[in-house]
């Protein structure tokens, strides 16, 4: 059983080995020759003036908050979803009670407004 | 075919796991080296098929052997090119973040297709999980575009990468939502059962596109959304932010952004094909006309019903782009999370219902 993962431990190696090896390819084969105003990091033809580092909208941290949420949500159906004809109604009905309190704290992100984007 | 070689390669005297690995890495290149062409192509599909949409010609002067030939050396050449101009580290970048995330978005990209199958016995790596896997390594795809983008240390990159990350996570949810259906109605993770479920006496009938309609399409469109293509390219909007998370990015560091964007849509599109539209099987009944399904036989598994319903949802990616205005950032985030998401919800309990009444043709065996 588990040898079967064998070849795709192997063939994420070869993607890391073909991605990096195009990079190389591309280091040993092109030119080099930086100057200071080809380094500058692009700007509409003007110098940076600060770092771009900065301070970004809170509204992305929520979503990443309410991705992890709902992503372990589906990580939870999974198992349910293969084995839903063995457990049969009462399985089914213990995750639509399930989903049902998901959907209730859903309603509330949405009328707080956490979805809102302008 | 391949007990074959690797017996061979026992009777010339190679110790039994350098033989395995040696039979490995050529299944693996008859996987990568495909598709590393087809990723080629697509990029010339892509501009002969918006070029004949917008009433172009679209590239048709590079050929092979002096001759123009439609065009057919353009990818190869613009391969040559990219190779040949020079990377560019902008000064304030983190060198090592900027040169590991191209390869971070393109190893993924590759390395998901270890589990798709190309037939009922063609497949790399039979394992149970596979849908899993896939929906995981995929997932890591999303660090490359934000590694990107901080590195770069540009006000465009990071917006772009902000931009790109929050899309990307919010259709996850929508696409993993449509996954859960298609494993309620297949009973499996393994995709190449998630096939064989959807074989039967009705030919396209028992595909489980008509069950799950609502999440096939919401499935694509998510995965036109996953990708950044249009009319979700927000991400790399060229007139707002430029070019996003890539726009420090030059000559082979790009050329891996760009296969790596590519090589995903041909796996959205080819697992849309196995979940939805049957795989490998034919749309017809084979009481039909079994002449054809002995040529089917005879061709393989019938990996060219694969690969016409690959091309199909190709073709979509490309008719989109040419159709469709971006749309605006606030109305993507509004489609992923306000329309997608309850709609998957209700259809989720609506597939539980149809398997709990046995539906035929879908839900009635077993």
């Amino acid at each position: 059983m588990l040898e079967n993962y064998l070849p795709i431990l192997i063939f994420i190696g070869i993607g890391l080995v073909v991605g990096g090896g195009m990079i190389a390819a591309g280091f040993l084969l092109g030119p080099h020759k930086p100057d200071s105003e080809k380094l500058t990091s692009y700007e509409c033809g003007f110098d940076a003036f600060e770092d771009a580092r900065m301070k970004f909208d809170v509204r992305y941290y929520l979503v990443a908050i309410l991705f992890i949420i709902f992503d372990l949500e589906i990580a939870f159906l999974f198992p349910w979803a293969v084995v839903l004809r063995d457990i049969g109604m009462f399985g089914f009905l213990a995750m639509v009670m399930f989903l049902g309190i998901l959907v209730i704290g859903f309603i509330y992100e949405w009328k707080k407004g956490a979805l809102q984007w302008e | 075919m391949f007990e074959i070689v690797e017996n061979f390669l026992l009777g010339l005297g190679l110790w039994p796991w350098l033989a395995t690995l040696v039979v490995t890495l050529l299944q693996i290149m008859l996987v990568m080296v495909p598709l590393l062409l087809s990723v080629a192509y697509l990029t010339y599909a892509e501009r002969k098929v918006i070029g004949f949409m917008q009433i172009r010609i679209g590239p048709n002067r590079v050929g092979f052997f002096g001759k123009p030939l439609w065009g057919l050396g353009q990818p190869i050449a613009d391969a040559v090119k990219l190779m040949f101009k020079e990377i560019i580290i902008p000064g304030g970048a983190d060198k090592f973040l900027f040169l590991i995330a191209p390869v971070l978005s393109m190893a993924p990209a590759l390395a998901a297709w270890a589990v798709v199958p190309f037939g009922s016995e063609m497949v790399l790596a039979d394992i149970d999980a596979s849908l899993l896997y896939v929906l995981a390594i995929t997932s890591i795809g999303v660090y490359g575009v934000i590694i990107a983008g901080w590195a770069s240390n540009s006000k465009y990159a990071f917006l772009g990468a902000m931009r790109s990350a929050a899309q990307i996570v919010s259709y996850e949810i929508a696409m993993g939502f449509a996954l859960v259906g298609v494993l309620m109605a297949a009973g499996s993770i393994n995709i190449g059962d998630i096939v064989r479920g959807q074989g039967g006496a009705y030919g396209l009938l028992n595909w489980y596109f008509i069950p799950l309609f609502p999440l096939f399409i919401i499935y694509f469109i998510s995965g036109v959304a996953e990708t950044n293509r249009a009319p979700f390219d927000v991400a790399e909007g060229e007139s707002e932010i430029v070019a996003g998370f890539h726009v420090e990015y030059s000559g082979m560091t790009f050329a891996v952004f760009f296969l790596a964007e590519y090589a995903n849509m041909i796996l959205i599109s080819m697992l849309a094909a196995l979940m939805f539209l049957g795989g490998w099987l034919s749309p017809l009944p084979a009481s039909w006309i079994p002449e054809l399904a002995l040529f089917d036989l005879a061709l393989g598994d019938g990996i060219h019903w694969l690969l016409a319903k690959t091309a199909l949802f190709l073709f979509f990616f490309l008719w989109f782009r040419a159709t469709f205005p971006r749309y605006r950032y606030d109305q993507i985030m509004r489609l992923g999370w306000k329309v997608f998401i309850p709609i998957t919800i209700v259809w989720l309990l609506v597939v539980g219902l149809f398997i709990m009444g046995g539906l035929a043709p879908w839900f009635d065996a077993a």
